[in-house]
C-alpha cells in the first residue's frame, strides 16, 4: 500500500477556518480508536457480520482521510466479511496502522 | 428549510452540521445519534422540512426509520453504501444518496433537489373510517401512529421487537414502530400464533424458517431464545 492519510477534504470542508478543522479532527482521534477496537474485537472473536459493520463505519474515515485504493480495499473487505471470507485482512490493517500513526502527528 | 441530521458516527454529524451552515436558509435544528431518538422528536415537531439519514446505524436502519414515518418529510440519505441506490428509489420522499465522504458540490446539489421537490409520501394503508370499532376483524391490529390508526393483517406479523419504550412491529411487507411494549402488544396477540422467545422478542410461530442452538431464524432475522423460553418454544414444535 502506497497510499499515506492527508488532510485535504477535512481542510477543504473547514474552508478556513481551524476551529472546525481541530473540532473534527477531535473526534475523529477519539472515535477511530474505539471502532479500531470494536472492530478487533468482533474480529477476533469470528464475529464477521459486526465487524463487516464496523468496516463500514470505518470506511467513511478511511475515505475523509483521504484514501482511494484503501477505500476500494475496504468496499471490497466489507463484503468479504459479510461472506465470512477474510484475505484482505492484512492489508486492511495497513490502512489502519498509517491511520493510527498519521493521528498521532496531529 | 428546518433540517434535523440522524446519524450515529459523530465525525458525521458534525460534517453534515459543517456543510449545513454553508447554505444560506438552511438550520439545523437537532441531530440524533439514533432513529428512535428522532422519532421521539417528529412526534412532538412538525417543522421539520428535511432529513439528513444514515442508512447504516445500529438496531434501527435508515429505512426503517422512513416506514415509522406518516408524513415523511424530504429525505437525504447519507451512506458510505453505494448499494442502496435503488432501494431508495422505491421511496417518493427520498430526494437524493449522498455517498461519504460528502463533498460540498455534492451537497449543495441534494439541497437544490430537496428545494424543488415536492413530496408525495408512500404511506401505510390508512384507516379510512376512523369510527369504526378498533378491532372489528379477528385478524386485525390497530396501532396508532402520528395520530392515525393503521391496520395490520396479525398473521403477516413477523416477529415483534422491543425497543426501549417502543416496539418495532416487522410484518411481510413494512415494519413499524409503535410508543408500546411487548406485554400490551402480547396481550393482543393469539397464543396459537405468537410465542415470546426472549426478554426483547416475540415470534410468529409460522415465520420459522429454521432453528438453531438458541436462536431462531424468522425471514432473515437471527432471533435470540432465552434459556427460560426455550422449553416453551420445543414443547410446540411438531418434532419428529
Amino acid at each position: 500500500m502506497n497510499e499515506t492519510p492527508n488532510l485535504n477534504y477535512i481542510k477543504e470542508l473547514a474552508a478556513g477556518s481551524v476551529e472546525f478543522e481541530q473540532k473534527l479532527i477531535a473526534i475523529v482521534k477519539r472515535e477511530f480508536p474505539e471502532e479500531k477496537k470494536e472492530f478487533l474485537n468482533n474480529y477476533e472473536g469470528k464475529h464477521f457480520i459486526k465487524a463487516a459493520e464496523n468496516v463500514h463505519k470505518l470506511k467513511h474515515k478511511i475515505g475523509m482521510l483521504g484514501f482511494e485504493e484503501g477505500y476500494q480495499l475496504t468496499i471490497d473487505f466489507e463484503e468479504e466479511l459479510r461472506e465470512k471470507e477474510y484475505t484482505l485482512f492484512s492489508k486492511f490493517m495497513l490502512i489502519l496502522g498509517a491511520i493510527d500513526n498519521f493521528l498521532e502527528t496531529l | 428549510m428546518n433540517c434535523i441530521i440522524i446519524d450515529d458516527e459523530e465525525t458525521a454529524r458534525v460534517i453534515i452540521q459543517q456543510l449545513c451552515s454553508q447554505v444560506d436558509g438552511l438550520t439545523v435544528i437537532e441531530e440524533f445519534p439514533n432513529a428512535i431518538q428522532a422519532i421521539k422528536f417528529l412526534n412532538n415537531n412538525n417543522t421539520v422540512d428535511l432529513i439528513f439519514l444514515d442508512i447504516h446505524m445500529p438496531d434501527f436502519t435508515g429505512f426503517d426509520f422512513i416506514q415509522t414515518l406518516k408524513n415523511p418529510p424530504r429525505i437525504v440519505l447519507t451512506t458510505s453504501d453505494k448499494n442502496f441506490a435503488l432501494t431508495a428509489f422505491e421511496y417518493d420522499c427520498i430526494v437524493d444518496y449522498l455517498v461519504k465522504p460528502i463533498t460540498l458540490p455534492r451537497f449543495l446539489k441534494a439541497i437544490q433537489k430537496a428545494e424543488s421537490s415536492t413530496v408525495t409520501p408512500a404511506e401505510p394503508t390508512p384507516v379510512e373510517d376512523n369510527n369504526a370499532p378498533v378491532g372489528s376483524g379477528e385478524n386485525d391490529l390497530y396501532i396508532n401512529i402520528d395520530r392515525r390508526l393503521i391496520k395490520i393483517d396479525i398473521p403477516t406479523i413477523n416477529l415483534i421487537e422491543a425497543k426501549g419504550d417502543y416496539i418495532l412491529i416487522k410484518t411481510e411487507k413494512q415494519n413499524y414502530t409503535v410508543h408500546s411494549t411487548l406485554k400490551k402488544i402480547e396481550e393482543k396477540l393469539p397464543d396459537d400464533l405468537f410465542l415470546k422467545v426472549h426478554r426483547s422478542y416475540i415470534i410468529n410461530f409460522k415465520k420459522i424458517v429454521d432453528i438453531e442452538d438458541n436462536s431462531v431464524l424468522i425471514e432473515r432475522d437471527v432471533i435470540p431464545v432465552s434459556r427460560s423460553n426455550r422449553p416453551e418454544l420445543m414443547k410446540r414444535l411438531n418434532l419428529l
